[in-house]
């Protein structure tokens, strides 16, 4: 049972509905970023997604885009990434941590040494934008194997005949990508998300979360009150991007997380 | 012939759409669903000879195929070695090769309801190919330029502008080809339901490698019945030679040539500056490793880090850090050999083809002309070297007129 699986079982039985808070790695450098990310739990943050700057991020808008960018600019790598949770682990054994990315920056580490490295630093689970189920062999399989989750995304063009390879090796929980497209695109409705949500755990035990648009706590708890919780990123990374101190970030967050726990 | 079977190399992509460890699908979930109704429609229309009928007559008739096989007599005369010839695939309709690739995709795009096509382009040859058969067919097209591509190609901007195409110029990351093609990725996940992605090279996620390649394959085709005709029954080249960048031209004359062992075959990657450690050159297999990026497995310019590098040419369509995953796996096993050629070089031989030949050919084959006159004087009278002049070069002659301190005031 990894800490995502604790932290599922606690919010269940508490019957709260789970907030996921996303920060890239070394945005805007090393010490904010880390500040900001040991502010996260007591903000009201569930899980903490941390996202590992790459070069080549296809599936992300711009927020997120410019928030990795400054972050490799800053000197941020892979190794930087994992000492940053193995700083935070010092203070907070509990607040699971995925690591959300690109599959290069691994596979040039070398996928075995990348999980050892992973497990010693504390992360929890592994979400990896560019390898679908038909690439389960590359990471997939040996990272639970290793003990981690790996969190696969659900989105609107994973029909019904599909929706059971995409959740075949799942664990964690499914992160439902709300629209088509990219981070920090359009707002979902929670009135359309809702039917999918159904769907997907109807198929499946584990908890679904739902990301991609979501930029208000008005939001957050429309969005969390049809789903087991939601994920947000690009509205706080925008903050990050526009120089704001990591009290006045957190504050943001703390809004947005009391929103989601409304639900 | 089973054992024939076995020792081809034409029988790849497995049902992974790997080639080796190379090619796969690493693509986001959201794209996943329709790559495998592209490649489900591919396999129906391979088999549909009505589909290829359309395609043969839209090669003749409207790119004007096959494109001839020149003997380069003064340039043959000059080097006093191997008999070169020229695939003249430069002749074809908008100037190069990349038309008989989009032909294929936009016929598909069609046959799978799509009405509206995006592509990603870097000289912008493939660009203009893809504004020209949307124009023909009638569909929207909206292509991907870097910003610093627009700049540098804009006569191609115009023609594409003038066949109704959107260009739209692309800002993020560094604004290169590789950043056309992150964001044409994007537009894609945004619009995967009506938007059909025209991939210009033989890379991205399976199957667009093998569907590329098979597309381009005409060049290679062609190549063998053409030099049949002028040399004899039976006689195949010595030696093939092309440029690569993504290497779809490379891919298209190589690939009918793989199982004939007597052919040597060469891809001539951008050296640039010079293939070292300050990574100002395209070199992929010279100087990269393997990594993942746009949906492939394959060679990379990339740090210690696995973060991207920008490549650097002095020809817009050969900067790209990556390279299609069928070269990554040639490269591997060795059937191919795979070498640079650097800006100085690959300009010198511009320069002699416009003098000897009469051909002002575009900078990416100037690289494969370059190492054709390395190698051919060495080579005796009765080898046979066939290279691929891909594209035209009327797209360059701004940045050549620069180089040679040529001012143009127009």
């Amino acid at each position: 049972m990894t800490r995502i699986d604790q932290k599922f079982a606690q919010l269940r039985a508490e019957g709260r509905k789970g907030f996921v808070a996303y920060v890239m790695a070394g945005d805007p450098d090393y010490a904010t970023s880390l500040e900001i990310v040991k502010g996260l739990p007591g903000a009201g943050v569930d899980i903490i997604e941390l996202g590992m700057p790459f070069t080549d991020p296809m599936a992300d808008g711009p927020t997120i885009q410019l928030a990795g960018q400054r972050a490799l600019e800053g000197g941020q790598t892979l190794q930087k990434t994992l000492d940053m949770v193995t700083e935070f682990r010092k203070g907070d054994d509990t607040t699971p941590i995925v690591m959300m990315g690109y599959y290069n920056p691994i596979y040039s580490r070398g996928v075995d040494r990348f999980l050892a490295d992973a497990v010693a630093a504390g992360i929890d689970g592994l979400i990896v934008v560019d390898l679908p189920p038909e690439e389960d062999s590359e990471l997939c399989i040996p990272a639970q194997a290793a003990g981690l989750n790996f969190i696969r995304l659900a989105t609107p063009t994973t029909d019904d005949a599909r929706l059971p390879k995409v959740l075949q090796n799942t664990s964690g929980f499914v992160y439902y990508v709300s629209i088509t497209g990219i981070t920090g695109a359009a707002a979902p409705q929670a009135v359309d998300v809702a039917p999918d949500v159904a769907r997907i755990k109807a198929a499946t035990d584990l908890p679904v979360m739902v990301g991609f648009g979501i930029s208000t706590p008005e939001a957050a708890e429309a969005i969390c009150s049809v789903a087991d919780g939601c994920i947000v990123g690009s509205a706080i990374v925008k903050l990050i991007g526009e120089g704001k101190s990591p009290a006045e970030v957190l504050a943001v967050v703390a809004g947005l997380a009391a929103g989601a726990h409304r639900a | 012939m089973p054992d024939d079977l076995i020792n081809s190399f034409m029988n790849g992509p497995d049902e992974n759409g790997r080639f080796g460890i190379f090619g796969g699908r690493f693509v986001s979930e959201t794209l996943m669903p329709l790559i495998l109704q592209l490649e489900a429609e591919y396999e129906r229309a391979k088999t549909d000879e009505t589909f290829w009928a359309q395609m043969d007559d839209l090669w003749k008739n409207y790119v004007g195929r096959p494109s001839p096989l020149y003997f380069a007599e003064r340039l043959t005369e000059e080097l006093g070695g191997a008999k070169i010839y020229m695939k003249r695939d430069e002749l074809n309709h908008t100037g190069a090769h990349k038309i008989n690739n989009v032909l294929g995709q936009i016929l598909l795009a069609m046959r799978m309801g799509k009405s509206r096509i995006i592509a990603e382009t870097g000289a912008g040859q493939h660009g203009v190919a893809t504004a020209t058969v949307c124009a023909r067919f009638g569909l929207k097209c909206v292509v991907y330029m870097g910003a610093h591509d627009v700049e540098r190609q804009a006569p191609n901007v115009f023609r594409m502008r003038l066949l109704g195409a959107e260009v739209i110029p692309v800002t993020s990351g560094r604004g290169t080809l590789k950043d056309a093609m992150n964001d044409a990725l994007r537009d894609w996940v945004t619009n995967v339901r009506d938007t059909f992605y025209c991939i210009g090279t033989v890379a991205g996620p399976h199957p667009y490698p093998a569907m590329v390649r098979d597309f381009q394959s005409i060049i290679g085709k062609e190549t063998r019945w053409q030099l049949e005709e002028h040399e004899g029954k039976g006689r195949l080249p010595d030696t093939i030679i092309a440029a690569i960048g993504g290497g779809s031209n490379a891919m298209g004359l190589f690939f009918p040539f793989l199982d004939d062992a007597s052919v040597r075959i060469i891809g001539v990657e951008a050296g640039g500056k010079g293939v070292d450690d300050r990574m100002e050159h395209c070199a992929s297999l010279t100087g990269g490793r393997p990594g993942v990026l746009h949906g492939n497995r394959t060679y990379l310019l990339q740090d210690e880090d696995g973060q991207i590098l920008e490549g650097y040419s002095i020809s817009a369509g050969l900067d790209y850090p990556g390279i299609g995953p069928e070269h990554a796996w040639l490269h591997e096993i060795g059937r191919a050999e795979y070498v640079s050629i650097t800006d100085a070089e690959a300009l010198a031989a511009f320069q002699t083809c416009c003098r000897l030949e009469g051909i002002i050919p575009a900078l990416e084959p100037s690289h494969a002309l370059a190492h054709v006159i390395k190698i051919a004087p060495t080579l005796p009278a009765d080898h046979i070297i066939v290279m691929n002049m891909c594209g035209r070069g009327d797209k360059d002659i701004f940045t050549v007129a620069k180089h040679l301190g040529f001012d143009m005031k127009i």
